[in-house]
């Protein structure tokens, strides 16, 4: 038995990037189509209000609405927040304010950014017009920004439209990315400095005296912590395993390959890793295997064979 | 609102300190401590919980199914019955609380927990807005606060002074809240965004609570004196902010209504408010007069871990039932931008019925 000392905190960045593609109701394709060819559409409700951004559903409703109108690219806003320090994917990478317009024509209003030396220049009420994107691709980016309006024009009243364009956007793609930095917490921090020193150490629960591997922290059978750190292995059983057929990206290792679930010696639960140094189609249950380090690695790349006989089924059937 | 089938109440209430970082522990090492300080109020072994429901946000941890690591804490072997939503643990408690309506259990453990030290919370809240329209533009939690503050302001319904007055009396309770993060007198701050100073917007934190429901009975043999749910509900508003009227919140109204909150006045009020201008709409939304406690654990303001802090505004509320501070409580739990969706739940003491 060895103390739990608190070891240092691993950290490491953690980036989830995906492009979230989406394909687009006949109202919102209308739109975004329309923001392509700058035009700006809403959509009426069935007591006549105009909806702008338009949608599919009328928000108090729940009817389908499909009567498009277009409004105008001026409008007056309605609220307004003044963004001092602009963030990664904001519209504008200069200060600038968040504003709620109402287009000419609209009964609602858009959420946008708007251009604007400082806050004293803006205020509720203003009159601000759509500066449009000089590459518009059908989505809410076409409108790169607004922009204080001067002209004195009376507002344009919604005329009716056909919500058809050419070659109509049917899907966005909204590129999405978060930074995290990843922190494993206590007991997998401890597992994980051990592996680097090649000694894999699982944590025993104090009430059922089960060692767990890899420890996370709690036993799930008593729900209580784990904090006795307990050296096992080398060695271990497969207890069960299957063919992998299926190349994975970024993974220079052959097919087919065996994955394996691995019982270590003096564990109460077995972990998974790969077979190596023993054809696939020789890998059974009972083997008995070990881990392979490769030079300067923080954990086994994979386990091979030790040689010695099976183990009895007896030995690990609980662990299966 | 008919009177619920069952009488259901909360019997007892724990909740971490609340810290800025919490990166020597696991998502499940930080909430195991709260599960047992709920658990040893009353006494009950796991193992006697009949359902069990927690609250939690992958897109806080950064991970998928982030939710089934801190299943161990709670020991789900063997199989329990069990549930997740991707919310506020307040949510969880209504589930919960619909489940002991049923008679399928008597008693449930509820807890919630979030990390938002690992990442920016600021941008992570922007995956919860409308992918077409909104989310591209990625405004973060606090510019969408500001604009409603701003509509605030212009409505003449707040000043910036009294902004900080929520602020400071928020702060200023907190003091005799050992797990809150932010205590006594804290700076207004320069603008985060106009017009939110960082006085006006919670602190960003990591925490966990937890509460445990009981029916009938079962509910007085755990705890000397229960805060009776007397109802709860609620409700969701329009996704697009520019179809609402920001400056009111008729759904925490209609959630307040159904759950009773008119009947008869509170005595205190949990708000989850986590900026100085929300808790003006809410006010309002709730009729509340300056005779009702706000927030006296510092509210979201002093603390606010994401995921957990709606649902330690019901445990705040049964907390002062329990120790005889409170008769009647309203406990409120929000989701969403500008207070979009809102829960309202009304808490006695066995006495006042
Ligand atoms: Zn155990």
């Amino acid at each position: 038995m060895t103390s739990t000392a608190q070891p240092e905190v691993l950290r490491a960045p953690l980036v989830v990037e995906f492009p979230f593609t989406r394909s687009l109701g006949p109202v919102q394709s209308a739109f975004l189509s329309g923001l392509r060819d700058r035009t700006v559409l809403g959509v009426r409700t069935g007591d006549g209000k105009v909806l702008v951004p338009p949608v599919e559903y009328d928000p108090v409703t729940a009817e389908e609405i499909r009567d498009l109108v277009e409004v105008g690219a001026t409008g007056t806003v309605t609220t307004w927040a003044w963004n001092p320090e602009p963030r990664r994917g904001q519209p504008l990478d200069t200060p600038f304010a968040w504003v709620l317009v109402t287009l000419d024509g609209a009964d609602t209003a858009l959420l946008h950014a708007l251009d604007a030396p400082g806050p004293d220049a803006v205020h509720s009420g203003m009159r601000v017009r759509v500066r449009w994107a000089e590459e518009r691709e059908g989505a809410i980016t076409d409108i790169a920004c607004f922009e204080p309006y001067e002209g004195d024009d009376a507002p344009s009243q919604p005329v009716p439209h056909s919500g058809e364009f050419e070659d109509a956007v049917t899907g966005i793609v909204a590129p999405a990315r978060l930074d995290y930095t990843y922190s494993p917490g206590g007991a997998q921090t401890r597992y994980i400095n051990a592996l680097a020193e090649r000694r894999t150490v699982g944590e025993r629960c104090p009430s059922c005296r089960k060692v767990y591997i890899p420890p996370r922290g709690a036993c799930p059978t008593c729900g209580v912590a784990t904090e006795e750190a307990v050296e096992v292995g080398p060695a271990g059983t497969v207890t069960t395993y299957c063919i992998v057929n299926i190349k994975a990206k970024n993974l220079d290792i052959e097919v087919p390959y065996v994955y394996a679930h691995i019982a270590l010696d003096g564990a109460d639960l077995a972990l998974h890793g790969r077979i190596g140094g023993i054809p696939y189609d020789q890998v059974r249950m009972g083997l008995r295997v070990e881990p392979v380090w490769t030079e300067g690695g923080r954990y086994p790349d994979h386990y091979r064979p030790t040689g010695e006989p099976d183990a009895d089924y007896e030995t690990y059937k609980e662990m299966i | 609102m008919r009177p619920p089938i069952r009488d259901i109440a909360v019997v007892a209430f724990g909740q971490t300190d609340h810290t800025r970082t919490s990166d020597e522990q696991s998502e499940v090492e930080m909430l195991m401590p709260v599960l047992h300080q709920v658990l040893d109020a009353t006494g009950l072994k796991t193992s006697d919980i009949g359902f069990t429901c927690s609250g939690s946000s992958d897109y806080l941890a950064g991970r998928a199914f982030s939710f089934t690591m801190a299943l161990d804490g709670v020991g789900a072997w063997p199989p329990i019955s069990e549930s997740h939503v991707e919310m506020d643990g307040a949510w969880a408690l209504y589930e919960a609380w619909t489940k002991l309506l049923t008679g399928e259990a008597d008693t449930a453990l509820v807890y919630a927990y979030g990390k938002s030290s690992p990442g920016s919370v600021r941008d992570v809240l922007t995956r919860q807005l409308d992918p077409y329209y909104v989310a591209p533009l990625w405004p973060d939690s606090v510019a969408l606060a500001a604009l409603q503050a701003q509509a605030l302001i212009d409505g003449g319904h707040t000043d910036e002074p009294a902004l900080a007055g929520v602020a400071a009396r928020s702060r200023e309770s907190a003091t005799g809240n050992p797990h809150a993060q932010l205590r006594g007198s804290v700076p207004h701050g320069d603008y985060v965004v106009n017009p939110l100073r960082t006085g006006d917007c919670p602190p960003i934190g990591d925490g966990a609570a937890a509460v445990i429901l009981a029916a009938g009975d079962r509910a007085r043999e755990l705890c000397e004196r229960p805060a009776w749910i007397r109802g709860i509900d609620h409700r969701i508003e329009a996704h697009s902010l520019g179809v609402r009227d920001l400056t009111d919140s008729p759904s925490t109204r209609l959630a307040a209504e159904n759950a009773g909150a008119f009947e008869r006045p509170v005595d205190t009020a949990e708000l989850h408010a986590p900026f100085t201008s929300q808790e003006v709409v809410l006010r309002r939304a709730l009729s509340l007069g300056d005779d009702v406690d706000i927030n006296p654990s510092g509210g979201p303001l002093a603390a606010n871990p994401v995921m957990a802090a709606g649902l330690i505004r019901i445990g705040e509320a049964a907390a002062r039932i329990h120790g005889g501070n409170s008769r009647r409580a309203l406990a409120h739990a929000t989701s969403g931008p500008c207070l979009q969706q809102n829960l309202v739940a009304v808490l006695e003491g066995e006495d006042q019925r």
